[in-house]
């Protein structure tokens, strides 16, 4: 996994509620078997004006130029800027993969779908939780200087601009330590694999018809 | 010693280690598999040279891409070519990793969450994993179940565990005696209707109470399904008589001297008397009425005699843009009344409502009766082979094809569209499955979600109907 430190981009205002997992990847690209190329299917049912799957050749298709991923700089933005509970609904980390895949590395809002948010961390995209009156300010920024950038600082967890101030964010240890390190989780756990073993053993014991193998 | 809630005992029961970030290392029981959140899961192990840590632990079944007609030939009989590499792929991955397959032509084939409790592969007091956010739907059987993304299938994959977080612990009680026509899907419809998509989130919530405790095992699947509709990654109910009789000669549930033990384990399965809730909602069960969604999210609900809000009675310009956004895309005014908008489909399915009883409910509401002209498609997609067969065995199907409905095989289907069930642009549909996003159903398409029941007298009349006066 890519590790995360600092980066600076455009901020995308995408002020809306609610967006759920099914608006940013829809389903019929879940049947791709890799986790990339789900860049160009972002909000694919909005982004576009025709409808699409796996098999439509993406140069054919037209853009929906009232998207505001379509318009400059958004198509370039690398910090999506959202309202509460972003990535709501389904589990389907596709969401994340196409988020990554079209240039996201942070997606901020003042509440995330808990699936959605674990699914960010494993992936190295950075949620950002901020309070709701930053979060309106950012906002303001963004409509008051189109193309306003931020610089994100995940080791002293601070949004920044030059010249309009910075907004300081909190993020647990654990989810902190592994963008920034990009560790591999798996690997980490079975490093315990001797206590894992022990608990299934003593598991085994206690609740024998849980072990039907 | 301290009072527990259920939630509490489940997560100290399976705690491995505690981790120096605060989070915990947990056991998990049982992971289900499918075809479509699980292949980039098996490409990393396969990358990485890692085994699984234990191969009984996991179970797969396709549900989600599979076609509802045409099951004869298996596999090979999916027209769609991507699809159909996906249900292979899920046969070579269980091949290679040693999974134990429900194939897609085995009897016991069916929505992973349907399945799951229908074999006993779901046990009290285990803890479930599934890449889907409805596996809480196993949380009815006094389990802790949730749904995770590829990256922690694969880690529960390789280490049999997850890194987690615990919870805080909402308790929802339902007090009273449901009334006629009333479900649990009204249940736990108005539930999101009060506490919002995101009222759940960060919390583990226990359904209680009279209401809940009188509901069969299958109305308690219902609600705890629902409960990422609220943002609460788990639903739960506590172990109970209804509980240890459904589990009783499951195929895969313990048997004779071992049930007995069993028994003796899982009566614990319950909150501590006193034991401390984070939050509590209470409501009364017999106040409620059918509930129809009218929005694009599913706390955008209202009972069937209301009338969707006026914007004006709204103060927050958040909600009300949130509001005017979703009426947009589901051609509809404020303070329309929801009694009498005309539909063109129906869906009668999915892993809330496609068990033998949602099936009985809506026999008795269409025997005798048609499927409207104007509606042009009437689907009931049951939830697994099982429950298809014993409807047929009921001889639900012949009332469902007298009156006009399509009987399918079955899948996850039109609930999310990812076979060719699915709603045109435009398309107006009853469904008993469990989101109104936008496009979910299909690219345009607008769903009104509701029980059986509702979904039933629907269909009859080709418009959204109380049923309780059909």
């Amino acid at each position: 996994m890519q590790p995360f430190s600092t980066h600076t981009g455009v901020v995308i205002p995408f002020d809306r509620r609610n967006v759920d997992t099914d608006a940013i990847l829809p389903k019929q690209y879940l049947k791709m078997l890799e986790k990339t190329g789900f860049g160009d299917f972002l909000f694919d049912d909005e982004r576009y004006l025709d409808p699409g799957d796996v098999e439509t050749p993406i140069s054919g298709r037209r853009p929906n130029p009232a998207f505001i991923l379509n318009q400059p700089p958004y198509d370039k933005g690398s910090i999506l800027l959202a309202r509460d509970n972003f990535g709501c609904g389904s589990s389907r980390e596709h969401a994340v993969w196409g988020l990554v895949g079209f240039g996201i590395r942070v997606v901020i809002a003042p509440s995330f779908g808990e699936i959605f948010y674990n699914n960010c961390i494993n992936n190295g995209l950075l949620p950002v939780i901020l309070k709701l009156a930053a979060v309106e300010e950012l906002f303001q920024c963004c409509r008051e200087h189109p193309g306003f950038e931020l610089t994100v600082d995940l080791e002293n967890q601070t949004l920044s601009h030059p010249a309009r101030g910075e907004w300081p964010f909190h993020m647990e240890d654990g989810h902190r330590k592994a963008l920034l390190e990009g560790l591999d989780e798996i690997g980490l756990t079975l490093e315990r694999a001797e206590a894992i073993r022990a608990f299934e053993a003593s598991r085994r014991e206690r609740e024998p018809w849980l072990f039907t193998e | 010693m301290m009072a527990r809630t259920l939630y509490d005992k489940l997560w100290e029961n399976h705690q491995v280690d505690d981790l120096p970030d605060g989070s915990s290392l947990i056991y998990i029981d049982r992971q289900l598999l499918h075809e479509v959140t699980s292949p980039q899961a098996f490409s990393g192990l396969r990358m990485q040279h890692r085994p699984v840590w234990r191969t009984g632990a996991s179970i797969a079944v396709p549900d989600h891409a599979v076609p509802t007609r045409g099951r004869e030939a298996g596999v090979a009989g999916i027209a769609d070519l991507v699809a159909r590499r996906q249900v292979q792929r899920l046969t070579d991955n269980c091949e290679e990793f040693s999974i134990p397959l429900f194939a897609l032509d085995d009897a016991r084939q069916g929505i992973v969450h349907v399945i799951g409790p229908e074999q006993g592969l779901t046990l009290p007091g285990m803890t479930i994993v599934c890449g889907d956010s409805h596996t809480a739907t196993h949380g009815a059987f006094a389990t802790l179940a949730m749904g995770i993304g590829t990256s922690d299938v694969e880690h529960v994959l390789a280490t049999q565990t997850l890194k987690m977080r615990r919870q805080k612990n909402m308790r929802v009680i339902f007090d009273g005696q449901l009334s006629p026509w009333v479900t649990p899907k009204d249940l736990v419809m108005a539930m999101i209707g009060r506490i919002g998509t995101a009222g759940g989130t960060g919390y583990a919530i226990e359904y209680a109470g009279s209401a809940i405790r009188a509901l069969s095992m299958e109305g308690r699947m219902t609600i705890c399904n629902m409960s990422i509709e609220a943002g609460a990654r788990a639903g739960m109910v506590a172990y109970d008589r209804v509980t240890e009789d459904y589990v009783r000669g499951r195929h895969y549930a313990p048997k004779g001297d071992m049930f007995q033990r069993a028994t003796g384990v899982w009566r614990d399965l319950v909150s501590d008397e006193g034991a401390r809730f984070d939050r509590e909602e209470h409501f009364d069960a017999g106040a409620l009425s059918p509930q129809v969604s009218w929005g694009t999210s599913p706390e955008m609900v209202c009972g069937i005699s209301e009338s969707i809000p006026r914007l004006e009675a709204i103060d927050d310009p958040g909600l009300r843009e949130g509001y005017r956004r979703a009426l947009d895309y589901m051609a509809l005014e404020p303070g329309q009344p929801l009694e009498g908008i005309e539909l063109d489909k129906v869906f009668i399915g999915s892993c809330t409502n496609a068990r033998i009883e949602d099936l009985r409910a809506v026999a008795a509401v269409v025997e005798g009766r048609k499927v409207h002209d104007q509606i042009h498609q009437a689907l009931i997609v049951p939830g697994s082979g099982q429950v298809r067969e014993q409807a047929e065995r009921e001889g639900l199907d012949r009332i469902f094809l007298d009156a006009g409905f399509e009987w399918r095989a079955a899948g996850c289907s039109m609930c999310l569209g990812m076979n060719d069930d699915r709603l045109s642009e435009g398309e107006r549909c009853a469904s008993t499955s469990n989101r109104n996003f936008e496009g979910r159903q299909g690219k345009g398409g607008r769903t009104h979600l509701m029980s059986p029941v509702m979904a039933a007298a629907a269909a009859v009349t080709g418009a959204i109907t109380d049923v309780r006066e059909l």
